[in-house]
């Protein structure tokens, strides 16, 4: 077991509590510094994916996981930034000024999203959101003169200062580089008195309002923040994606993003980057997979939906706290090794009161 | 006269949505649980009783009939599996878990039947009534009358008997309606049985319109919009929202250009919840203090 002695202040305001974590994190580093040297150009897009999956997936977090609203739309997001980054290039911004416009757009309109979820609470949250993702594709389709319609646009490849940044490996370090930094301002938020608000509103909004929390502020931050962090994250998708089209944004976009939080573990950024390399992964998993199945299963199209579907099912009922959660209780098992119990992660069951009367 | 039968065909589709959302409404009402998987239980029901009747030859009735009981005993069973885990557990929770068991549904179905569109050998199939200048299928008929029959059904069950009365119960205060003696986990199963065979009806109903295949559930995302409209947890909220957003739909593709007709069903969705999220037949009440 680990007794961390703190002997200042200092301490508590630290990235890494102790020695140990830095090392761990920092052989992390070096290993996915490494990553492009050992592993070919397919596998390096697929990581790219999942980096950028994964800064969707703070973005997603920030509101699911810590301020307790569903989004079923969040693909919207991922749209709304991919197709202002491109414009931008388009126009002849700077790629670092393009995406930083992509991502002051993205968060504008979460903003505007979030002012009248404020008054919605969970399953009308989810269904707004899901409408206003629609409304979102409707729009894309019919802007011709900005999107392109369903043709679709082209994204111009990445250059900074000359250089082309479209490269696998090049493309790799942009992707990493950013989700170190989406990870960094994350903790920083979530450290703040404005992330503690944002977990304050989840656990309990009653009590937050007595706390002096302000209900609305902290709500339409929360969902402009994710919606920027989204929107980073649809900028880079575009350069991923190299053109643009609307099938690209469906639903079931928004359900995987929603899988990754879920299946990762909500409530930390640790199950952030977990669930984005399970969504990242799985579908090289499916695909080797197809061929050692019955035909009559494996060469379904809606296969892949329908293992998502699986899984997110036996994750919600098995494993509540995802993949970051069972990290944890194995973490868990060998620091008190012989004396773990199942029961210190067990949940509290609540019995239903109806939100209809109150 | 365009403009009445759009009104008639609007009425019908509305009706179609309104079906899929007593489903929803049944199953809120009695468990305050949101089953995103009802319009793949209808698709469900469809396929079964496709097979009952195509593939295994049974005349109309009789396979609409085992297509319900088929249906019925699928919803206990994916209640006792997927569901009952899930008491005691956040909504967000069961959202998602009823989100995954929409897809697992469309790919099982897609697996066992195949993809391509099919349609049920049906006795309403082709006939039209004609009222002067107007023409009213037998299919639309038979939606407006099922669903003003299975409505009418659905309101008596819950406010006149005492089963319907436990399940109110059951999903106001659960620890309560222990505490009285009803078995609540025997009350969810039963509320999932008759919303899976409200869905297969639905399913048999909406066949000739929209031919069976495994995408036939994405109705079931425009008819949750309805049933939101309408006021979530009363059956009359849900056949009005249901109906006006199927006559706000046909009107917009009249009216207005392409695109709206598509998001109409979600405009009015955003609209009822910026201005009065209760829906139009509210049930959610505060008590005053």
């Amino acid at each position: 077991m680990h007794f961390l002695f703190k002997t200042s202040y200092r301490q508590d305001t630290r990235l890494f509590r102790h020695n140990g974590q830095r090392f761990w994190y920092g052989l992390l580093l070096a290993g996915v510094l490494l990553v492009p040297f050992a592993v070919g150009d397919f596998y390096l897009g697929e990581l790219a994916l999942v980096f950028i999956y994964a800064i969707a997936g703070i973005g997603l977090m920030l509101l699911v996981g810590y301020t307790g609203m569903v989004s079923l739309g969040h693909a919207a997001f991922l749209a709304i930034g991919a197709y202002a980054h491109t414009w931008f290039l388009q126009l002849g911004w700077p790629l670092p000024l393009a995406l930083f416009k992509a991502t002051v757009i993205t968060a504008l309109v979460g903003a505007v999203v979030g002012l009248p979820a404020m008054r919605m609470t969970g399953i009308y949250l989810a269904i707004a959101t899901l409408a206003f993702a629609v409304i979102v594709e409707q729009v894309i389709v019919h802007w011709e003169s900005v999107t392109g319609g369903f043709r679709g646009i082209g994204v111009p490849e990445p250059m900074l200062f000359g250089a082309d940044l479209g490269t696998p490996v090049a493309f790799y370090f942009l992707c990493l580089a950013l989700l170190l930094l989406c990870l960094l301002l994350a903790l920083n938020i979530l450290r703040s008195p404005t992330g503690r608000a944002m977990t304050a509103v989840r656990d309990s909004e009653i009590s937050a309002q007595s706390m002096g929390i302000h209900l609305a502020r902290t709500k339409s931050l929360s969902f402009a923040l994710s919606a920027g962090f989204t929107g980073l994250a649809g900028g880079l998708l575009a350069h991923q994606l190299g053109y643009l089209a609307p099938e690209a944004f469906t639903l079931l976009l928004s359900i995987q993003l929603l899988l990754m939080v879920v299946v990762g573990g909500l409530g930390s950024l640790h199950g952030v980057v977990f669930g984005a390399l399970f969504i990242g992964l799985l579908p090289q998993v499916i695909a080797m997979a197809r061929d050692l199945l019955p035909p009559a299963i494996g060469h379904t199209p809606g296969l892949e939906p329908g293992i998502f579907g699986l899984i997110l099912i036996l994750f919600l009922i098995y494993e509540p706290l995802g993949l970051y959660g069972r990290w944890l209780k194995i973490r868990q098992y060998f620091a008190l090794f012989p004396l773990y119990r199942k029961s210190t992660f067990r949940r509290q069951k609540h019995f239903l009161r109806t939100e209809r009367m109150r | 006269m365009e403009l009445l039968q759009l009104l008639i065909s609007g009425l019908s589709q509305g009706c179609v949505y309104g079906l899929i959302a007593l489903g929803f409404v049944l199953i809120y009402k009695a468990t305050e649980m949101v089953n995103f998987a009802q319009g793949d239980l209808m698709m469900l029901g469809a396929f079964l009783a496709y097979s009952f009747i195509n593939l295994a030859g049974m005349p109309f009735g009789w396979g609409l009939l085992c297509a319900i009981a088929a249906m019925a005993s699928l919803g206990v069973l994916l209640e006792r599996i997927v569901l009952r885990p899930m008491i005691g557990e956040p909504p967000f929770a069961v959202l998602m878990i009823t989100i995954g068991l929409g897809f697992v549904l469309r790919a099982g179905a897609g697996a066992v039947w195949g993809n391509e569109p099919r349609s049920i050998i049906s006795p309403l199939a082709g006939g039209v009534v004609r009222l002067g200048e107007l023409s009213i299928g037998y299919e639309n008929l038979a939606i407006i009358g099922g669903t003003a029959l299975l409505c009418l059904a659905l309101f008596g069950f819950f406010r006149f008997t005492r089963l319907g009365i436990a399940m109110q119960a059951a999903s106001q205060n659960q620890l309560a309606a222990f505490y009285c003696g009803i078995p609540v986990k025997r009350v969810f199963s039963i509320v999932w049985a008759m919303s899976a065979a409200i869905a297969a009806v639905a399913g048999v109903l909406l066949a000739p319109i929209t031919l069976v295949d495994p995408m036939m559930g994405f109705v079931g995302i425009k008819a949750f919009a309805a049933a939101i409209v309408g006021g979530f947890g009363s059956f009359k909220g849900a056949m009005a929202g249901g109906l006006l957003i199927g006559v706000v739909e046909q009107l917009a593709g009249l009216y207005l250009p392409t695109g709206f007709s598509d998001t109409s069903a979600y405009l009015i969705l955003l609209l009822m919840l910026f201005a009065r999220p209760e829906g139009l037949f509210a049930t959610m009440q505060r008590k005053k203090v």
